[in-house]
């Protein structure tokens, strides 16, 4: 009997973890270890940040699920990896900390045969002072990263509403709070769902509402931008995101640092040197991601986590990570079976794997101050690799360690994204876009570095239609209700 | 087009030199009729991607 330990249970420990648990049967065990008690799917916190929805909506207990699925299931946060043992035990271990009420503090070793690192990331607001401290958000600013986040800042939003209509006029300020952030996507959903808030409520006119980012030019998206085929054009997102900025009446300040947060006040330094300030009343700023700070040790106990770790604490896989220049970067450099060089039984997937290097050209100020987007590794990507990864695994439990790996890279995966612009069954409108592939390769495409003919995007009311059901077919799914495997990624 | 579509243009500034849908063109995207039918058209391009990505 193999044993299959999981770190994390988000869109791509939970997709892995469950397929895993399919095709291995219950002759081989599965553990998933989350410090969470509840799933969350995360692309409907904007719909919760903004009250047009609830925490329960977009959230449910694991435990029952996976009790269903034959899965043992630990409230725990992994803390290190023994990928050798220790001196008393030969058997690779993961130790972790309950987080689970009644047994919080409590350390326990796992053994393991193969073990998945899905953890995702550490929000890591502290990196910008005054953003928050650690992973912990700070008092100005609100955010949308977790269910219990999107709450607040709901309740934020709300109270600014409210203000607006006693004839005070408010200031919203929205987008990355650091030059290093990525899921501009998320804040690029947020503000518009607010726009449209603001609009239902009927005080649109008593808000000003600006977009701050540390992408190079709008529509970047942290994947260097995309062209999508329009009236025989192929048509930069640039434009694309522009007009509709100017459409919503919304201003934005790009190639942007927010260095310091503080009651009211953004301090920001731009590519071109420029150190500006932003006042603001209401204010979301995705903070920078980074790992979850996993420690390993070899078997004499010495610390290895810069053998298996990146500095940026994301698990290092098959990817070449000495590519150097921008000009040396190829779709090649990213890894596609997401297996540990190190240690073959160790694999990451979704934001846990360490990307070989950006997607968009790294760029920085006069003073070097680095502002460019990290590259994303979300949604529909994070579920194709958790299940790539689960595939391979199975097959070296069941068929041998000579099996071959799944193949499942970024430069050879599309990707379908809908990003809300407001929520109404018929006022609603989403941009639904589609990418192919999601890391661009110049070689193959020449140019814009895409295939223009897979690659689209539009606006309007049916994007919206299909955010909705997405996310009540993705809920369906993670719940593993009848024909949940035939539901994709 | 129409004085509203273009309120939020100042010349010079940064929005100055982007695309600006029209009305008839803003209609469109909450006009259900055309919509359902985008909704089909999306749909089938989005499962097409999702294939050659499984």
């Amino acid at each position: 009997m193999a044993r299959l330990v999981v770190l994390g249970g988000g869109v791509s420990g939970h997709t892995a973890a469950t397929f895993a648990a399919k095709w291995l049967g219950s002759s081989h065990e599965v553990v998933v270890v989350t410090p969470n008690s509840k799933w969350n799917w995360i692309p409907s916190n904007i719909w919760v940040g903004v009250g047009e929805m609830s925490k329960e909506d977009v959230t449910f207990e694991l435990a029952p699920v996976y009790a269903k699925a034959g899965i043992t299931y630990k409230q725990a946060k992994a803390v290190s990896l023994n990928p050798e043992g220790d001196l008393t035990n030969d058997s690779p271990f993961v130790t972790i900390e309950y987080t689970q009420e009644g047994r919080a503090g409590e350390v326990e070793n796992i053994t393991y045969d193969y073990i998945i690192n899905a953890t995702g990331p550490k929000l890591n607001f502290g990196a910008t002072p005054g953003l928050g401290n650690g992973s912990e958000l700070g008092e100005y600013t609100v955010s949308v990263c977790t269910a219990e986040h999107a709450v607040h800042a709901s309740q934020k939003l709300q109270k600014c509403i409210e203000k607006m209509r006693n004839g005070e006029r408010q200031k919203f300020l929205v987008g990355t709070g650091h030059g290093m952030c990525t899921c501009q996507g998320a804040a690029f959903e947020y503000i518009f769902n607010i726009e449209h808030e603001l609009n239902k409520a009927g005080v649109r006119h008593m808000a000003d509402i600006k977009w701050i980012s540390n992408e190079s030019f709008l529509g970047d998206f942290g994947i260097g931008g995309m062209h999508m085929k329009s009236m025989g054009f192929a048509v930069s997102s640039k434009i694309f995101a522009e007009s509709l900025f100017t459409e919503r009446g919304v201003d934005w300040i790009i190639g942007a640092h927010v260095s310091k947060v503080e009651e009211g006040v953004v301090h920001y330094e731009l590519l071109d040197g420029t150190i500006g300030t932003e006042n603001f009343d209401f204010s979301m700023l995705i903070p920078p991601f980074a790992g979850v700070g996993l420690k390993s040790y070899a078997k004499d106990g010495s610390d290895i986590t810069d053998v298996i770790f990146a500095p940026n604490g994301f698990m290092k896989v098959d990817a070449k990570y000495d590519a150097g220049a921008y000009e040396n970067w190829r779709a090649s450099d990213w890894p596609s079976t997401y297996q540990n060089p190190t240690y073959t039984n160790m694999f990451a997937c979704g934001i846990a794997f360490a990307p070989p290097h950006a997607i968009s050209k790294p760029m920085s100020s006069p003073s070097g101050t680095p502002i460019n987007p990290t590259p994303p590794r979300t949604g529909m990507p994070s579920g194709i690799m958790g299940k790539a990864v689960a595939h391979s695994i199975c097959d070296l439990i069941l068929k041998g360690e000579d099996a071959p790996l799944q193949h499942a890279s970024m430069a050879d995966m599309g990707a379908a994204c809908v990003a809300s612009a407001g929520k109404g069954i018929f006022t609603g409108t989403a941009a639904a876009m589609t990418i192919y592939p999601v890391v661009p390769d110049f070689e193959k495409y020449p140019g814009t570095g895409r295939d223009v003919d897979y690659t689209f995007g539009e606006i309007g009311l049916a994007g919206h239609w299909i955010k909705h059901i997405l996310h009540h077919l993705f809920l369906y799914k993670a719940k593993l209700k009848p024909g949940w495997t035939l539901i994709p990624e | 087009m129409a004085l509203e579509d273009e309120k939020h243009i100042k010349p010079y500034s940064q929005n100055f030199t982007t695309m600006t849908p029209g009305s008839f063109q803003k209609k469109l995207r909450t006009c259900v009729i055309y919509q359902f039918i985008r909704f089909i058209v999306i749909n089938i391009k989005m499962i097409i991607v999702v294939g050659k990505s499984h």
